[in-house]
């Protein structure tokens, strides 16, 4: 009896391991973690087939490739699945899967929680694109600037896809960050104080306040103009004694920390990465965090340096201007702090590496043409120039993207278990080197030239004709370099599981189990004396052992739960449902309807046995 | 031997404090960003409103379809007393929670009732306000005025409704014997949400209301 008993629940156990229910279901940080990856990468691949998309239409002047409506769309959206939907999820995966592990904690502090966070990603960012579908693909631009946004100049639900959408998100994202934030707080394990958690953990923390900081401001902008559009107020419509520019000082009041909501988790990475292939621990890692503080800091204090071209005053101008070369202070000290790092090491070149000495040389770039946006006078020549869009994409994609790719090649293999072949990586990381700088760097160019942004041709004679030729060029081999990543990450998941615990030698805590972890992620908690616990054991035995799989029995896992899902459904069906806010359509019945599904999730998540 | 048990319940934290109440905290100095926006928007817009009705002074309104004259809208004395049995329900509530940590039922029941009974006042009092203000002429739309007005107010309504929702949920609970002293958090953590939601009524109040 006691047999069969035992035998039923090892069945039973064995089901709800795998299956589609089980990854509805799931609460494991690591699972989720891989939910936030391949949803976000097959975003990123859509946002990139829509740049592509864009650098065709370029190509050649006087195209007619496609509409300058659709043309409106395919940047507007470009922009913002890359950033809301691309770099911010893609960073959320590393957040689920490594800052437990590399904090020594069995899962994030609050699991369903996080399962929660990623559903309602998963429905913002549908929401977002759905518009694709009633040829209604947001098309007001990333920044939505009013009054642009307005009913007036924005009818269709173009507009009301993004507002509603972006708010969906804005929960998802201050639900994770209050998730990790307590996690990072509370989940160390013994030992591990706060300068000596890696770096990747710190700068992860920093982005989390970030998010908490900056999310509310554009909720509310976000709110302000879904009433505009929707129920008859005027916050951002002049007609009724409201001021465009309010927009612009709360966008960027959310969207100057959102700039290093995307690049602090990259620092991260990379702060991780270089001292492991040069076999020296990172160089000044107290600086290398308080340097990380003060960017987050200042980062309140700069958002106007984005609006230099509304004329705000020599006061305000002044003011921007030096608080944003400021920022390259503490920016500087952190690329020193790296170069230090690398300076006299055992540089192992494997592709991690590549791809951090590639950020390190394209962040630079972008973060020096950064500097030169900082001076009013400079900036007025070159807001909505080419110019900026070089600017941006050398520290986002230079920057933010380069540092992903490396934290991919370098954490792939403990996520999947199996390695990603070197060679492959080597050719991805040369044809995304050479096909990113052919694409951006001829765009300083036509942007001192005076090519404006966002416009869907330009004229034959001008003499952007061959620059903008040779960027699409180089956007092709972006394409190729991505397809060689997909078809090794595709070969290497075919294979048996070949990763070791700890292929890299790497130093902290995520080595010492074996890849992939198992659900209980360490057998017993470990203890830190270090912010480099590993090499101290390596240091003390000469060679670690390869950690073995354990039965895990008596580990005190959290229960599966589909609560989130029913509560993120909740969210999205309640925001939704003001998309169908017309004069004499009941949508309050939509919306009333997804507030009683939230508060039934809600409701039966916090009365069931969290396990 | 309660205390073991209750350590087997909550692993040991870090910091020693209590995770959810870090995530509460994490929580409020989030939404203090929200009511900063909302408050700072309001006081951008004052005074620039095209039509009335306005606050405080008289101005001109358009009323039944035509314009004329009309007063400020505000009735300072009714919120003024909202607002008082709003802070007193911050008082009530810290008496629930210390009746919760006791083991004193009668004191956990009483109070928290009332701290209830405070937000359903203020709760009432906001729609008496807004049904009132809507047949004075001030529509959601009407000015900047009522739209900055109504957002914040609205929004601050709102979390006080959440509240009163969570606060019941526990009276609930807690009528039902399920709150012994040790699962007394449960109750702190919708106190603090509790005393947040009264603070920037604080701030609130005297900017919206008593500012000229």
């Amino acid at each position: 009896m006691a047999t069969s008993v035992l035998e039923h629940s090892a069945v039973h156990h064995a089901e709800a391991k795998s299956g589609l229910w089980s990854w509805i279901t799931t609460v494991d940080h690591k699972r989720i973690g891989i939910l936030y990856g391949a949803s976000a990468f097959l975003f990123f691949l859509l946002g990139g087939i829509e740049a592509f998309v864009i650098r065709l239409q370029l190509m050649t002047a006087d195209n007619t490739l496609v509409s300058p409506e659709f043309y409106n769309q395919l940047f507007t959206m470009h922009g913002t699945t890359m950033i809301f939907l691309g770099v911010m999820p893609l960073s959320a995966m590393f957040f689920n899967y490594f800052i437990p592990l590399q904090i020594g904690a069995r899962d994030v502090v609050f699991p369903r929680l996080n399962a929660f966070s990623y559903w309602v990603f998963l429905l913002g960012g549908l929401f977002i694109n759905a518009g694709f579908f009633f040829n209604a693909w947001p098309n007001a631009g990333w920044f939505g600037y009013a009054n642009l946004t307005s009913a007036q100049y924005s009818p269709g639900l173009n507009t009301d896809f993004w507002v509603i959408g972006l708010q969906i998100l804005g929960i998802a994202s201050i639900a994770a960050a209050v998730n990790f934030f307590v996690t990072i707080i509370n989940m160390r394990a013994p030992g591990m104080t706060l300068l000596r958690m890696p770096m990747f953990v710190w700068m992860s923390f920093i982005t989390q306040i970030l998010l908490l900081l900056a999310f509310p401001v554009i909720t509310v902008a976000l709110v302000f103009l879904m009433m505009d559009r929707h129920f008859g107020t005027h916050f951002f419509i002049p007609a009724g004694g409201g001021d465009p520019i309010l927009w612009q000082h709360l966008f960027w009041i959310f969207g100057h920390p959102e700039v290093y909501i995307l690049i602090l988790p990259a620092f991260g990475i990379v702060s991780e990465i270089l001292p492991v292939f040069s076999r020296k621990p990172l160089f000044g890692y107290t600086a290398m965090v308080f340097s990380g503080v003060f960017i987050a800091f200042l980062g309140f204090g700069v958002w106007s340096h984005h609006m230099f071209a509304t004329g705000m005053g020599p006061f305000a101008d002044a003011f921007f201007s030096l608080s944003t070369m400021l920022i390259a202070v503490p920016t500087g000290v952190k690329i020193f702090n790296w170069i230090g790092t690398i300076w006299g090491g055992s540089l192992q070149f494997k592709t991690p590496m590549y791809f951090a000495l590639g950020f390190i040389a394209m962040f630079i770039i972008g973060g020096l043409s950064g500097v030169m946006h900082s001076s009013p006078p400079a900036d007025l020549q070159q807001t909505d120039t080419y110019f900026v869009v070089a600017h941006f994409h050398y520290v986002l994609f230079g920057g933010s993207i380069f540092a992903l790719t490396g934290g991919a090649y370098y954490w792939l293999p403990k996520m999947t278990g199996r390695m990603l072949n070197e060679t492959a990586g080597k050719i991805h990381f040369w044809l995304m080197l050479i096909g990113f700088n052919l694409t951006f760097a001829p765009m300083h160019i036509l942007g001192l030239n005076g090519m404006p942004r966002r416009v869907y041709t330009y004229p034959a004679g001008l003499g952007f004709e061959f620059w903008n030729g040779l960027e699409t060029v180089g956007a092709a081999i972006i394409v190729v370099s991505q397809l060689v990543f997909i078809v090794n990450l595709i070969v290497s998941l075919r294979r048996p599981r070949n990763a070791p615990a700890d292929p890299w030698h790497g130093a902290t805590l995520e080595w010492s189990i074996p890849s992939p972890p198992q659900e209980f992620n360490f057998p017993e908690v470990p203890e830190v004396k270090s912010s480099i616990p590993l090499w101290d054991l390596r240091r003390e035995l000469g060679s670690l052992p390869e950690p073995q799989r354990v039965s895990g029995a008596g580990i005190h896992l959290p229960n599966p739960s589909y609560y989130p899902l029913v509560a993120a459904i909740g969210v999205f069906v309640t925001l939704g449902g003001i998309l169908f806010a017309q004069p004499h359509f009941p949508w309050y019945v939509i919306t009333l309807t997804g507030v009683a599904v939230l508060f039934y999730g809600v409701y039966r998540w916090a009365f069931e046995p969290a396990g | 031997m309660s205390d073991a048990a209750a350590h087997a319940m909550h692993p040991p934290t870090s910091t020693g404090l209590d995770n959810r109440k870090v995530a509460i905290w994490a929580f409020i100095g989030s939404e203090c960003l929200f009511f900063a926006s909302l408050i700072s928007t309001y006081l951008v817009y004052k005074g620039k409103s095209l039509v009335g009705p306005l606050p405080h002074e008289a101005s001109q309104c358009m009323l039944h379809g035509q314009m004329q004259r009309c007063e400020g809208v505000f009735e300072v004395p009714l919120v003024t007393a909202g607002t008082a049995v709003l802070l007193f329900s911050s008082f009530f509530v810290v008496l629930a929670l210390y009746g919760a940590q006791k083991g004193n039922r009668k004191m956990l029941l009483g109070w928290l009732s009332a701290t209830v009974a405070c937000g359903l006042f203020f709760v009432g009092m906001q729609v008496y306000e807004f049904t009132h203000f809507y047949h004075k002429g001030m529509g959601y739309g009407t000015n900047l005025f009522s739209s900055t007005f109504f957002t914040l107010t609205g929004f601050h309504g709102s979390h006080v409704t959440l509240g009163v929702i969570w606060l019941s949920t526990i009276l609930f609970l807690a009528a039902r014997g399920k709150l012994p002293p040790e699962k007394a958090l449960n109750l702190e953590l919708a106190a603090l949400y509790w005393h947040f939601v009264d603070v920037v009524w604080i701030v609130i109040f005297p900017v919206v209301y008593l500012m000229r």
